[in-house]
């Protein structure tokens, strides 16, 4: 994956020389070790700030909503999944995007490695699969496969699946037996002790909403925690409110969910939000077969009717 | 000024000492990091962590806090009259807090206690808690308090400086709250001032000399609102920001908040939840109109209140004490240090 900056860098340089796209959307190197920024690239010149590495774990599809003339993005397979979805649900034009694929290897997951580390890591490199990583008390040298994030670890869909030109050579998809092991777990565990781990999970929660704001798919221009006429839940932390907001998000995501991971990934607590939608992922499967962000041509199984459609009160 | 050693074998034995007058709070670790919560009984201050992912700020102002109440019960004479909540105004201590969170509540605190006008929520909560603080010894990569007019062993608002010397502390009493509450403990044991003094000293050297991150403010005043408000950075600089409220609620010093009323059957309550700029609603109007209806606003408002509007309207610095929180657990890497940094050397016409 770090061979490819050079050619996300070259294709970003042609695009803007040519004219031919008004901006790049990519990411850029953070100021703290692990972290990545999302950055928008105006002038060719400024190519050289985009960088490409195993900490890119925001989805791109989120910005590129709203934007003035042609721009390109860089999209992952999950990333692209969401342009897809945006592309369905009329949210970006397909010829107003310029899609930069870069086939994925999956992204870290920081908070199990700064788990690893009693004090702050000061220091993360990336070589080949290796990840080098220090703080001030000790070194360690891990392989990324141990660390990456649990959606990268169970992704089918590592490859863009909707793009202008790759960034690298596309990688083989992995084949996953057993897809939903988390979601069947919990479906496993008597009701009781469900709510608990739903209780557990979200105990946290101060209602940032940065999982909704960092999820390409939370785009209404009012979302229904924000209504206040009607209102729709408490704002405070009362659990009930706090839950009513996680409940309704994810089914609100239900059969768009790529499971991208940027909503765990944003969440200031770790909380991992991903238990919710995954469960409504694991169910359109189930139900309709269906994979959100695969297939221009068609709609997400809950805003589509079709005539054979299994359930009989449809008909 | 009075110095106390505490052999740490007695430690657990004098905060349960002191649960006779004080409820305590503190900082605990739970599964995603260090918060500072009550201390249930039993429970000690996790006195090894440098910092918290939450700051103290919630022990005086909870993120929901129910102020009023009242009933919508006509038959009864007081119907929607609003009454305050009881206030519990025993004596709370925070054990263990950070010092550049002692000196974020003396910020806050010129918001909420003002010439005209007195927070009474706040402020009593202010004046029934005490504050012991504990040193930071090696600080963080990402602490840059002495550059925002604090440190790894700053005193300003707390009640008691602690310094951990492994076996011991050795802790300064600031202030006759902070007496009472070493009194309570039972840590009554003197040690020489002059070298207690020398022995923080040499600490608080040692500690400011580890700390690696600095900002520089110093241009931020000679600079008009209007010049950095009109800056061209803004946009880029409000580029990725989701405008999730994160920086606002892990921040020491953001103050800001909303009121909601609600109601359930014939009762009525009216609480104070944390508000945050990121968001659209925090500015939205009742006629539909927001003047901070962009993110690039948004976010410029955050970081102008921080480095400019209050250093301007207080003179007594920014409203950052440097604890990293916002840099750490940012969802997209805005760092407060590179925004100061573009802020403080900004040119017009450059």
């Amino acid at each position: 994956m770090d061979t490819c900056i050079q050619k996300i860098r070259e294709i970003a340089f042609q695009l803007l020389d040519k004219k031919e796209v008004e901006k790049v959307i990519g990411f850029s190197n953070g100021t703290i070790p692990m972290a990545t920024s999302p950055i928008t690239i105006a002038s060719k010149q400024d190519t050289e700030k985009l960088v490409f590495n195993s900490t890119c774990g925001l989805n791109l599809a989120n910005y590129i909503r709203q934007q003035k003339g042609k721009i390109a993005v860089i999209a992952k397979g999950c990333d692209s999944r969401n342009i897809v979805t945006h592309i369905i649900e009329n949210q970006v034009k397909r010829d107003q995007v310029y899609i930069i694929g870069v086939p994925c290897n999956g992204m870290i997951n920081k908070s199990k490695i700064k788990s690893l580390f009693e004090d702050e890591i000061q220091k993360f490199e990336e070589d080949g699969d290796s990840l080098i990583i220090e703080s001030s008390s000790k070194k360690e040298k891990l392989k990324k496969n141990d660390y990456l994030r649990e959606n990268c670890r169970l992704c089918q869909h590592r490859n863009p699946v909707i793009y202008d030109v790759l960034a690298g050579d596309l990688v083989k998809e992995q084949i996953i037996d057993v897809p939903y092991p988390d979601v069947e777990k919990i479906a496993a565990l008597e009701a009781d002790a469900r709510w608990i781990h739903f209780q557990d999970l979200t105990k946290n929660c101060i209602r940032c909403y940065a999982c909704r704001n960092a999820c390409p798919l939370c785009y209404c221009p009012t979302c229904f925690v924000d209504e206040s006429g009607p209102q729709w839940v408490g704002k405070g932390q009362d659990k009930t409110d706090i839950n009513t907001f996680h409940f309704l998000r994810a089914f609100h995501c239900a059969g768009r969910c790529t499971d991208c991971g940027a909503c765990a990934e944003a969440c200031p607590m770790d909380i991992n939000v991903r238990d919710f939608t995954r469960k409504l992922n694991k169910d359109t499967f189930d139900m309709f077969g269906w994979e959100a962000g695969l297939d221009l041509t068609k709609r997400p199984p809950l805003d589509a009717y079709s005539p054979d459609d299994p359930n009989d009160f449809i008909k | 000024m009075k110095f106390i050693t505490i052999d740490k074998k007695n430690w657990a034995k004098g905060i349960e000492k002191s649960r006779e007058t004080y409820r305590l709070f503190g900082p605990v670790k739970d599964k995603n990091g260090v918060f500072i919560r009550t201390l249930e009984k039993d429970m000690l201050p996790d006195m090894t962590i440098n910092d918290s992912i939450m700051s103290v700020k919630s022990v005086l102002f909870p993120q929901t806090e129910k102020i009023l109440f009242t009933t919508l019960d006509e038959a009864k004479e007081d119907h929607h009259i609003m009454k305050r909540v009881e206030f519990d105004s025993s004596p709370r201590a925070v054990v263990g807090i950070r010092p550049y969170d002692a000196k974020a509540i003396e910020l806050v605190k010129m918001n909420f206690d003002t010439d005209d006008y007195r927070d009474p929520y706040w402020c009593d909560a202010y004046e029934a808690t005490t504050f012991v603080g504990v040193g930071i010894n090696k600080p963080g990569p990402f602490d840059f308090s002495t550059s925002a007019g604090t440190g790894p062993f700053s005193e300003s608002g707390l009640d008691v400086l602690m310094a951990d010397l492994d076996n011991a502390y050795l802790a300064k009493i600031l202030t006759g709250k902070g007496e009472a509450f070493m009194k309570s403990c039972g840590f009554e044991k003197n040690t020489d001032e002059k070298e207690s003094q020398a022995l923080f000293d040499i600490l608080r050297k040692e500690a400011e000399k580890n700390i690696s991150s600095h900002i520089d403010t110093g241009k931020l005043k000679g600079k008009t609102v209007l010049e950095l408000h009109e800056a061209p950075f803004w946009d880029d600089i409000a580029f990725a920001c989701i405008n999730c409220g994160t920086c606002t609620f892990v921040c020491p010093t953001c103050w800001c908040f909303d009121i909601q009323d609600e109601t359930k059957q014939k009762s009525a309550g009216r609480f104070r939840n944390w508000d945050t700029c990121m968001s659209p609603l925090f500015t939205k109007h009742a006629t539909g109109h927001n003047p901070r209806d962009s993110k690039t606003q948004r976010v410029r408002q955050r970081f102008m209140h921080k480095l400019k509007y209050f250093p301007d309207k207080y003179d007594k610095g920014i409203m950052c004490v440097g604890c990293g929180r916002c840099v750490k657990s940012c969802p997209v890497n805005i760092d407060i240090r590179e925004v100061c940094k573009i802020m403080n050397s900004y040119e017009k016409n450059n």
